[in-house]
């Protein structure tokens, strides 16, 4: 117990930061309703800085949240239970229930020393809560903004800010996706085990589209709006702590590499830098090292899927630039062709034959590159048209054609990289290529 | 909760197909009509007639008029329904899934429409 009023309003302040998402997640199991447990949170926090200064700090923080919280929403429901009758049957229904088993857990978490552990019940809520808000019956969009909203306690304002829309937009899809939860019935736990590997592919699809939206952004001048992704590594650690599955390490690894970059893409005037023209000495070792030792670990499951394989090909980008001991090697593009040949197998899209394309023509010269991108061009499918109007293929076949001295080729696929892309950065690295060819010829 | 299951399918496709198609599509539902009929959710379980044995009522100036055909002329139409009792949406399609068109009609443009229905017995509307 801490008496002095000052700390205990300190401590408030830091449990809200590390465990107001937590609090929520146990209510919303507790009280079955999203809007009853937001509120419940507040209020218990309300109740926290009321009381904390002078009855002093609890010993189980979280627990005494989670119960109060429990209790101010039994009281919300009496209120609304003036006007309705059955709602006072719901306070009846939920003053009865849980409160005992929630006190055990709580204790559970007392019990284990510290305090950040907690109970294994407290711990599984989080993962429901990631599970509820990832659930495939929910429209794309609405799965990320419901993540970043209920998990991640951003304000909607700040989402839409990220994605370039407006608040009442996020608002709706917000609103629409809880109300779908509640009607639909859709429930609050962590699916069976034969239905994870599933699930866990819409979540992790979450995660990855959360980062790649502030890694680089689709459309604007911003070249990475970095709290995004921020919160997907967060996310992402959260969820191999609460399911330590491959291809959730694969994911969190995939991030951290691409994150440990993130100094040396792009230059003090926010020119884009690619990667063979990068200061390695920017590059985040202790994020290397990490995202590097993940991987390693999913590799060896053999359970991995493609998130794994491509974080694969980021460790060996990183790792022959900054080997364990003596000078940096040349990048092993063998090996990384040998990668794109696997995930090819694993996940094939227009996107990982176009890098693969690139990778064996700097293992086979760009003639042989331009060969395959030129084939995937020529071949009706569903992947060559998304391969035409994809601002990527022009640019790499720019590239090659470059390298290969046929210059006013080159420049012609720079214009129809310029053409399609939308972002502002690529677009002034396109224009600087084609000025830079130009001028030479 | 109960739940009541859409099973949508596009007619000329179906009409289109030859008769072996046919047998191997009737052959291929067979198992997974077991399975869905084993699973201990169905409640209720109907197939419709073609829609140009269909009626449609509306209201037009104050009377009820008769149309030959759907309510919505898609390609797509209802061919079939079941009701599902279930705890949660998990369940429900867990055990919908079961169903062929979640699983064999994709030639037919196949889809398996969940929605979650409050359900009264006809007696007990009477005497409310």
């Amino acid at each position: 117990m801490e008496p002095e009023g000052g700390s205990a309003l300190a401590k408030v302040d830091e449990v809200y930061r590390l465990e107001s998402r937590r609090v929520f997640a146990t209510l919303i199991r507790l009280l079955g309703d999203f809007d009853l447990a937001e509120e419940a949170v507040h209020e218990a926090f309300r109740a926290a800085v009321e009381q904390w200064p002078s009855q002093g700090v609890p010993g189980n923080p979280r627990a005494w949240l989670v119960s109060t919280g429990r209790f101010k929403a039994i009281d919300v429901i009496r209120r609304r239970a003036r006007f309705d009758e059955r709602a006072e049957e719901l306070a009846r229904h939920f003053e009865g229930q849980g409160g005992m088993q929630d006190e055990r857990e709580a204790m559970d978490g007392e019990s284990s020393g510290s305090p950040a552990s907690g109970g294994k019940g407290l711990e599984d809520d989080r993962l429901r809560l990631i599970f509820t808000c990832c659930h495939p019956a929910l429209a794309p969009d609405a799965r990320i903004a419901l993540t970043l909203r209920e998990v991640c306690g951003l304000t909607t304002e700040e989402i839409a800010r990220a994605f370039l829309t407006e608040a009442p937009t996020v608002a709706q899809r917000i609103v629409r996706a809880k109300a779908k939860i509640r009607e639909a019935r859709i429930p609050y736990e962590v699916p069976a085990p034969e239905q994870r590997s599933e699930r866990l592919d819409a979540v992790l699809r979450v995660l990855y589209l959360v980062f790649n939206e502030g890694y680089s952004a689709s459309s604007g001048d911003v070249l990475a709006r970095s709290d995004l992704s921020d919160e997907a590594i967060r996310l992402g650690r959260l969820l191999v702590e609460l399911l330590p599955e491959p291809e959730a390490k694969g994911l969190l690894a995939l991030m951290l590499l691409h994150e440990s970059r993130r100094a040396a893409r792009a230059s003090e005037t926010g020119e884009l830098i690619l990667l063979e023209h990068q200061d390695r000495s920017l590059w985040n070792r202790e994020l290397i090292r990490e995202g590097s030792a993940l991987v390693e670990e999913a590799l060896l499951s053999r359970r991995f899927g493609p998130y794994t394989l491509q974080a694969a090909i980021s460790a060996v980008h990183a790792e022959s630039a900054m080997p364990e001991s003596g000078p940096p090697k040349a990048t092993d593009w063998a090996q990384i062709a040998g990668l794109y040949d696997v995930l090819l197998r694993a996940d094939p899209s227009p996107v990982v034959e176009l890098n693969r394309a690139v990778a064996v023509a700097m293992r086979d010269g760009p003639d042989a590159g331009l060969g395959l991108i030129d084939r995937l061009l020529a071949t009706e499918s569903k992947s060559r048209e998304a391969l035409v109007g994809y601002h990527l293929t022009h640019s790499a076949r720019a590239d090659l054609l470059r390298r290969m001295g046929r210059n006013q080729e080159a420049a012609a696929a720079y214009r129809r990289a310029l053409d399609l892309t939308r972002q502002e950065p690529e677009r002034r690295f396109l224009e600087k290529r084609l000025s830079d060819l130009e001028h030479s010829t | 909760m109960k739940y009541l299951c859409l099973a949508y399918g596009d007619e000329k496709k179906y009409a289109a197909m030859s008769k072996v198609e046919i047998e191997e599509m009737g052959v291929a539902c067979k198992s997974h009509d077991q399975e869905l009929h084993q699973g201990g959710h169905l409640a209720l379980i109907a197939s419709l007639s073609p829609t140009r044995s269909t009626t449609t009522l509306r209201p037009l100036n104050g009377k009820t008029v008769l149309f030959d055909g759907p309510y919505a002329e898609t390609k797509e139409q209802v061919g079939g329904f079941f009701i599902l009792e279930a705890r949660d949406l998990n369940e429900a399609i867990q055990a919908a899934s079961k169903h062929p068109a979640a699983r064999v009609g994709e030639k037919m443009g196949c889809a398996l429409e969940i929605r979650p229905i409050e359900f009264f017995e006809v007696t007990e509307t009477l005497k409310a």
